[in-house]
C-alpha cells in the first residue's frame, strides 16, 4: 500500500508550508557551509592581501557577529510568522476528532453530532480533503506524540492535558503517522493512518462508522468464539453485548487498512496470527496471547472480525 | 639585566627535597594518589573507557537497525541499550572527560603545583569510577534503565516502570552529580586563585576561561537535575506525586527541570572543547589567537545565553505562542557567539601558517562537523521545522554532529596534542592520520543519512522499523559508517597502547613549539619555580623562560614549609597573597569515595540497612579527612623570593576554603530556586490542590513563627559564638555552638509538627509533596550543618580551634547562616504564599 510519510512529500497545507521553509533552510545552510569552508581554505592557501583581510578584527566582527545576526533575525521573523499563522484560535467550522494515545495504540472518536451517534475506531482516521480538521489529543497513561509528517508537525499527547492539532489535507491519499515520543515497550510499533477522502466518500465512511455492527452477523461461529473466549472484556463491538474499553473498538475493524497500529495487513489470516501470536509480533503489548484457541477457532474468529466492515 | 626573584646558585638539596615531597605513591598505594597529574590521567582513562563501552552499545544498536524487522537485539534489551548509550555518553563520558582534561592541564597551564583541593578531586574521581562501573554493569543483570536518557515521567514513574531499572538511573547518577559539583568547586577556585603571579585575567589561556565558564555553568545547571532526580525518586519510592496529573502533578515539571539542566549541559560539554581548540590553533599556526577578547566574550555569552534556551526541547508540548517565540529567538541568538569563535579561528589561520599535524586535522574535522551541526541547530530552533523533526532521526543526526563534532573531535585533537607533555613518546603521526581519516569519513557516513531518514518520518528510539517505508538504505549506510568510525577510534587506541608511556620529567616535551605554560618542563611538583607572567604566550615572548624556571630563578623554588605548597594569588590581577599547603596522598578520601558510591548503589537495590552503614562509614571517613584540614599557623610566613613574604595560613573572605563554601552554597541556592520554581509552576497548573481551594486548614501561624524564631536564635547564637571565639572564651564558645544546634533542630521539628498536625501528608497531592520537600531539603542542609557544628565543638575541645586558627568555625558559620536563610525563605513561601494567592 502506497503511503505518504515524509516531511519532504507534503500532502497537507501545514506540511507544505514547512517543506518550503525546509528547502530554503537547506539551501541556505549548504551555501553557508561552503562559504565557511571556502574562507577556511582561503585563510590557508590564499595570497598575502586576502589573508591579511581575513586575519583582521573586522572580519571576525562582520563574519562572526553581523552575518549571523542578520541571517538569524531574518529567519526568525519568517519562522515566527509561520508559527503565528498556525497557532490561531480554532475556527468554528473545523471537523473535530478526539484521539487518545494509549500504550501502544490510538483510540479514535468522532463525537456524536445532532442525531448521529458517535463513531469509535482505532489506529486509523479518515478525513475529508480540503477541510480543516481539529484533533484533540490526550493520553491516559504516558506521553505519546501524534506525528503525520506529510500533513503537519507533531503535537505531544500529555497525561492531564488536552492538546490540539490542526490538519488540512490538500490531496486524497493515505498518510502514515507514527508515535514520536518514546512510550516504553513497543513504541516502535505504534503507527497509524490518516486517510484523506473526497468529501462525499468521507461522509459515506463516517455514516457507516456511526452504525453498530450488522446484526445478525455474517459469521455466527466466529462471533460465538469471540464471546466464549472473553474478548468482550477488553473490546467493544457496538450493537452487541461486547462493551470492553481496555482495547480498541472492533465494530468496523474489518474495513481498516491495517491491524495492530499499522503493524499488520488487514486479512483474516492476520487476525488469527495476531490473536495467537501478538506477543511475538509486538512484544509487551497489552493483549494476552491466545495460544489455547484451536486453529479452527482462530480461523472462525479471523473470518468474523474481517466481516465487521 | 633582569631582576629575578631568586638568585643562583640554588642551595644544595633544594630540588631533591622538592622531588621527595612530591613523590607519588607506588604500587597498591597508587589508590591514595591525589596529585592532579595522576587523578587527571585516571579520570581521562576512565572516561575513555566509558566512551568505548557506550560506543559498543551504539554499534550493537546500529546492527539491529541495519535491516528492517531485525531480531538481533530484542525490544527490552534495545530500550536499555539506547538509554544507557545516552546516559553513559552524557554523564560518564562527556562531562568527565572535559573536566578530567582540566584537572590534568589547568595547574600546569597556570603554573600552579596542584589543584587547591586534591583530596576532593580524588574523592570525586573514585566515586565516579566505582559508581560508574557498577551503573554500567546493570546491563548484565537486565536492570539497566530503559526510559531514555532523559527519563520522562509518567513512563518512568512507579506505575509504568515498576521495576528497579529506573531507580538505577535516578540514584545511580547521584555520584556523578557529586563528582561534577566537586570538580566545579575545584576548578573555579583553582582558576581564580592559584594562577602564576602577573597572569591577570586578560592574560589567562582561553582554555582556562572556558573551564571557568564550564564550572560556573555546572554550579547553576546541575542543581536542577539533582532536584528533578530527587523528586522522581521520592515519587517512585514513597509516592509523593509531583508528576502525576490525577494528584495535581504535571509531567511537564520534569521536562522543565531536566532541560533547564539539559540545555546548559551541552554547552558545559562544548565550551571546554572550544577552549582546547583555542589553545591548539595558535600553536599550529605559530601566531597568537586572533580576537582573544572576542572569544572570551563569546564563551561567557554562550554560558549565559544557554540558560535561556531550555524550552526549545518542549516546542511540541502545547506551550503558548509567546513562549515559542521567546525560546526560538533565544535558540537562534546562541548561534552568534559560536559564529564569533569560528571566525576568530579562521582569522588565526590567516594570520599564521597552519601546519597540518594530526591535531590540526582533528581541528579541521571539528570545524566541518560542528558547523554542520550548528546549521542544523539553527534550523531546529525554527518552531515549525522543529515540529516536524523533533524526536526524529534528524535530531539524532543534529545532536551527534554538535556533540561528536563539537567535543569528541577536539578531545582527540587534544589527546594527540598534549600526550607529549605527559608521555615519554609522542603519538604516531602516521597512525593519527589513519585514525582521523577513518573517524571523519565514518562519522559522516554514519550520521549524515540520519538527517534524511528523519525527514522521511523515522522517529527516534525505535528498536525496529517496517519494510517498505524507504528507510532501509539510509539505515544500512549508517551502520556501515558506524563501523568505519569505530575502526578509526580503534586505531587511536592502538596508537595509545603502542606509544603512550607515562612520564613526568622525561616527557617528549614541547614538540609543537607552543607558547603557553603547560609546556614548561616539569616534575610531579609542576614547575621548579613559579614564573612571573607578562603576556599570553609566555614561552614565545621569553625564550629563556623554560631555562630560568628550571634553574629556580622564579618564585618558590623549593618547599619552604617542608610540605607540598602552591601560591594563592588574587582573582583579577594575580598578585601573590598566601601560600597554600597542599595535601599529599591519603587513604581517607579514597575510602570516603568507596563508601559514598556503596551508599548510593546499595540504596538503588533497596538494601537499605547496608546502605546506611556505608553512609555512616563514608561520613566517618570524610570527618577523618576534614580533621587534617585547617592546620593553623603551623609555620612562620615564608619568603618566596623577590622580597615577598607570604603567610602560610589565612582565614576569612580571602581563604580558598571560604570560596569553596560560597560556591557550594550557590549550588544549594540554585537547587532551592529550582524547588521554588517547581512549587509556583505546579500552582499555576493545579491550583485546585492548594489549601485555600481545597478548604483544607493550613498550620496555625504559631508553628512557622516559632520555627522562624528558633532559626533566628540559632543564627544569633552562631554569631555570638564567633565573638566568643575571638575573645578565646572557650566554654561560652562551645555552649553557644551546642545551643545553636538545639535551636536549629527545634526550628525543623516545629515546622514538621505544624504541617503534620494540620493533617497534610506528602502523598495526598502535589501540594503536600512540595511542602514536605521544602522541609526535606531544609532538613538535609540542617543535618549537614549540625554535623559541622558538633565537629567544630570537637575541634575546640581538641585545642584545634583558636582565635587565629578558625577556618573551621568560619566555614561552619557561613554554611549555618545560609541554612537559616533558606529555612526562613521556605517558611515564608510555604506559609505565606497560599495565604496571599487567590
Amino acid at each position: 500500500m502506497e503511503t505518504q510519510h515524509s516531511v519532504l512529500h507534503p500532502g497537507g497545507t501545514d506540511a507544505e508550508t514547512i517543506a518550503i521553509l525546509s528547502w530554503i533552510m537547506f539551501g541556505g545552510a549548504t551555501a553557508i557551509f561552503f562559504g565557511v569552508a571556502g574562507l577556511t581554505l582561503l585563510a590557508y592557501v590564499g595570497g598575502e592581501t586576502m589573508r591579511r583581510r581575513i586575519a583582521s578584527g573586522k572580519f571576525i566582527f562582520w563574519g562572526g557577529v553581523i552575518f549571523p545576526l542578520v541571517t538569524v533575525t531574518a529567519l526568525l521573523v519568517y519562522g515566527l510568522m509561520l508559527t503565528g499563522a498556525r497557532v490561531i484560535a480554532s475556527s468554528g467550522t473545523a471537523l473535530r476528532i478526539q484521539v487518545s494515545g494509549e500504550q501502544w495504540w490510538w483510540r479514535v472518536r468522532y463525537p456524536a453530532s445532532g442525531e448521529a451517534a458517535e463513531a469509535v475506531t482505532a489506529n486509523e482516521m479518515r478525513i475529508p480533503v480540503g477541510r480543516e480538521v481539529e484533533i484533540e489529543l490526550s493520553s491516559p497513561d504516558v506521553i505519546h506524540s501524534f506525528w503525520v509528517p506529510s500533513l503537519a508537525g507533531k503535537v505531544d499527547m500529555i497525561p492531564g492535558m488536552v492538546n490540539r492539532i490542526r490538519l488540512r489535507a490538500a490531496r486524497p491519499g493515505v498518510y502514515r503517522g507514527q508515535c514520536a515520543e518514546y512510550c516504553g515497550g513497543p513504541h516502535a510499533m505504534m503507527a497509524f493512518y490518516v486517510v484523506a477522502l473526497e468529501p462525499a466518500q468521507y461522509e459515506d465512511w463516517l455514516d457507516r462508522q456511526r452504525q453498530p455492527a450488522a446484526s445478525p452477523p455474517l459469521q455466527k461461529a466466529g462471533e460465538g468464539v469471540f464471546f466464549s473466549s472473553g474478548c468482550n472484556a477488553c473490546h467493544t463491538i457496538r450493537g452487541t453485548r461486547a462493551t470492553g474499553m481496555i482495547g480498541p473498538d472492533l465494530t468496523h475493524v474489518g474495513g481498516r487498512l491495517s491491524l495492530a497500529a499499522a503493524t499488520l495487513p488487514n486479512t483474516a489470516d492476520a487476525f488469527s496470527h495476531w490473536i495467537r501470536d501478538n506477543q511475538f509480533i509486538k512484544p509487551n503489548n497489552r493483549m494476552p496471547p491466545f495460544g489455547i484457541l484451536s486453529n479452527g477457532e482462530l480461523a472462525a474468529l479471523g473470518a468474523y472480525l474481517e466481516s465487521l466492515q | 639585566m633582569r631582576n629575578y626573584p631568586n638568585s643562583l646558585p640554588r642551595p644544595k638539596g633544594e630540588l631533591a627535597k622538592l622531588e621527595a615531597i612530591w613523590a607519588p605513591p607506588r604500587g597498591f598505594k597508587l589508590l591514595t594518589a591525589v596529585n592532579n597529574t595522576y587523578i587527571g590521567l585516571f579520570y581521562i582513562g576512565t572516561a575513555l573507557l566509558f566512551f568505548v563501552l557506550a560506543g559498543i552499545l551504539a554499534l550493537l544498536m546500529r546492527l539491529q537497525l541495519a535491516v528492517p524487522a531485525n531480531d538481533l537485539i530484542d525490544q527490552g534489551t534495545y530500550n536499555q541499550f539506547f538509554t544507557m548509550h545516552g546516559t553513559v555518553m552524557m554523564f560518564l563520558f562527556a562531562v568527565p572527560v572535559v573536566e578530567a582534561i582540566g584537572v590534568l592541564l589547568l595547574p600546569q597551564m597556570l603554573a600552579a603545583r596542584d589543584l587547591p583541593f586534591p583530596r576532593l578531586s580524588a574523592y570525586a574521581f573514585w566515586a565516579y569510577f566505582i559508581g560508574g562501573l557498577f551503573f554500567f554493569s546493570s546491563l548484565f543483570f537486565d536492570l539497566a534503565p530503559d526510559g531514555g536518557w532523559f527519563m520522562y515521567p509518567p513512563l518512568t514513574s512507579s506505575r509504568y516502570s515498576p521495576a528497579e531499572n529506573a531507580d538505577f538511573w535516578l540514584v545511580g547518577i547521584g555520584f556523578i552529580e557529586i563528582s561534577a559539583i566537586a570538580g566545579a568547586i575545584e576548578i573555579i577556585v583553582g582558576i581564580l586563585r592559584t594562577r602564576a603571579p602577573g597572569m591577570s585575567l586578560d592574560k589567562m589561556p582561553v582554555f582556562a576561561w572556558s573551564m571557568l565558564v564550564f564550572a560556573g555553568m555546572i554550579v547553576f545547571a546541575f542543581p536542577a537535575v539533582i532536584l528533578a532526580t530527587f523528586l522522581l525518586e521520592l515519587e517512585r519510592a514513597f509516592h509523593w506525586p509531583f508528576f502525576i496529573p490525577e494528584m495535581g502533578g504535571d509531567p511537564l515539571l520534569w521536562q522543565h527541570l531536566f532541560w533547564f539542566f539539559g540545555h546548559p549541559e551541552v554547552y558545559i560539554i562544548f565550551l571546554p572543547a572550544a577552549g582546547m581548540v583555542s589553545m591548539i590553533v595558535p600553536t599550529m599556526t605559530g601566531v597568537p589567537l586572533a580576537g582573544y577578547r572576542l572569544i572570551v566574550v563569546a564563551l561567557v555569552a554562550t554560558g549565559f545565553f544557554s540558560f535561556g534556551l531550555w524550552v526549545h526541547h518542549m516546542f511540541a508540548t502545547g506551550i503558548p505562542e509567546l513562549s515559542l517565540a521567546f525560546f526560538s529567538a533565544a535558540g537562534m541568538a546562541v548561534a552568534i557567539p559560536s559564529g564569533i569563535q569560528v571566525f576568530a579561528w579562521i582569522a588565526t589561520f590567516a594570520k599564521g601558517r597552519l601546519r597540518l599535524t594530526v591535531p590540526s586535522l582533528f581541528i579541521l574535522g571539528f570545524f566541518a562537523i560542528f558547523v554542520i551541526g550548528g546549521l542544523t541547530g539553527v534550523m531546529v530552533a525554527m518552531v515549525p521545522f522543529n515540529w516536524q523533526v523533533h524526536d526524529s532521526y534528524f535530531i539524532v543526526a543534529h545532536l551527534h554532529y554538535v556533540l561528536f563534532g563539537g567535543m569528541v573531535f577536539p578531545v582527540f585533537a587534544a589527546i594527540y596534542y598534549w600526550v607529549p607533555a605527559v608521555s615519554a613518546r609522542a603519538l604516531s603521526e602516521r597512525l593519527g592520520r589513519w585514525a582521523f581519516a577513518l573517524m571523519f569519513t565514518g562519522f559522516n557516513i554514519a550520521f549524515f543519512p540520519m538527517h534524511i531518514a528523519g525527514l522521511m518520518g523515522m522517529p527516534r528510539r525505535v528498536y525496529t522499523y517496517a519494510e517498505g517505508l524507504g528507510w532501509e538504505w539510509y539505515n544500512l549506510i549508517s551502520t556501515v559508517g558506524a563501523f568505519v568510525l569505530a575502526a578509526g577510534i580503534l586505531v587511536c587506541l592502538v596508537d595509545l597502547v603502542l606509544n603512550f608511556r607515562f612520564a613526568v620529567s622525561g616527557t617528549a616535551g614541547n614538540i609543537w613549539k607552543a607558547g603557553t605554560l603547560d609546556w614548561l618542563p616539569n616534575g610531579m611538583y609542576g614547575t621548579r619555580s613559579i614564573p612571573i607572567i607578562t603576556s599570553r604566550e609566555p614561552l614565545w615572548d621569553d625564550p629563556e623562560l623554560a631555562g630560568d624556571v628550571q634553574k629556580g630563578r622564579y618564585y618558590l623554588p623549593g618547599a619552604s614549609t617542608g610540605g607540598r605548597e602552591t601560591l594563592v594569588t588574587s582573582p583579577v590581577d594575580a598578585v601573590p597573597q598566601y601560600l597554600l599547603q597542599v595535601p599529599g596522598q591519603s587513604w581517607r578520601s579514597f575510602l570516603a569515595a568507596v563508601f559514598t558510591a556503596a551508599f548510593f548503589l546499595l540504596l538503588t537495590v533497596k538494601l537499605v540497612t547496608l546502605a546506611l552503614v556505608c553512609g555512616v562509614l563514608a561520613l566517618a571517613m570524610i570527618i577523618a579527612w576534614m580533621w587534617q584540614t585547617d592546620p593553623g599557623e603551623n609555620h612562620p610566613p615564608v619568603s618566596i623570593g623577590g622580597g615577598i613574604k607570604l603567610p602560610v595560613y589565612v582565614t576569612g573572605k580571602i581563604s580558598h576554603s571560604w570560596w569553596a563554601v560560597v560556591i557550594l552554597l550557590l549550588v544549594a541556592a540554585s537547587m532551592f530556586v529550582a524547588l521554588l520554581f517547581s512549587y509556583l509552576y505546579i500552582w499555576t497548573v493545579s491550583p485546585q490542590v492548594w489549601p485555600i481551594a481545597e478548604g483544607q486548614p493550613m498550620p496555625e501561624l504559631l508553628w512557622p513563627i516559632g520555627s522562624a524564631a528558633a532559626f533566628i536564635a540559632s543564627s544569633a547564637a552562631i554569631a555570638y559564638s564567633g565573638v566568643m571565639l575571638t575573645k578565646a572564651r572557650v566554654w561560652p564558645l562551645r555552649l553557644t555552638l551546642l545551643f545553636s544546634c538545639v535551636a536549629l533542630a527545634t526550628a525543623l521539628a516545629l515546622e514538621f509538627h505544624g504541617q503534620w498536625d494540620s493533617g497534610l501528608r506528602p502523598t495526598a497531592s502535589s501540594y503536600g509533596a512540595l511542602v514536605y520537600t521544602f522541609f526535606t531539603v531544609e532538613a538535609q542542609l540542617a543535618v549537614a550543618a549540625l554535623i559541622m557544628c558538633i565537629y567544630t565543638v570537637a575541634r575546640s575541645v581538641a585545642g584545634m580551634l583558636t582565635p587565629v586558627r578558625r577556618a573551621t568555625y568560619d566555614n561552619t558559620m557561613l554554611f549555618w547562616h545560609y541554612t537559616v536563610g533558606q529555612g526562613l525563605m521556605s517558611l515564608l513561601i510555604v506559609h505565606g504564599f497560599p495565604r496571599i494567592a487567590e
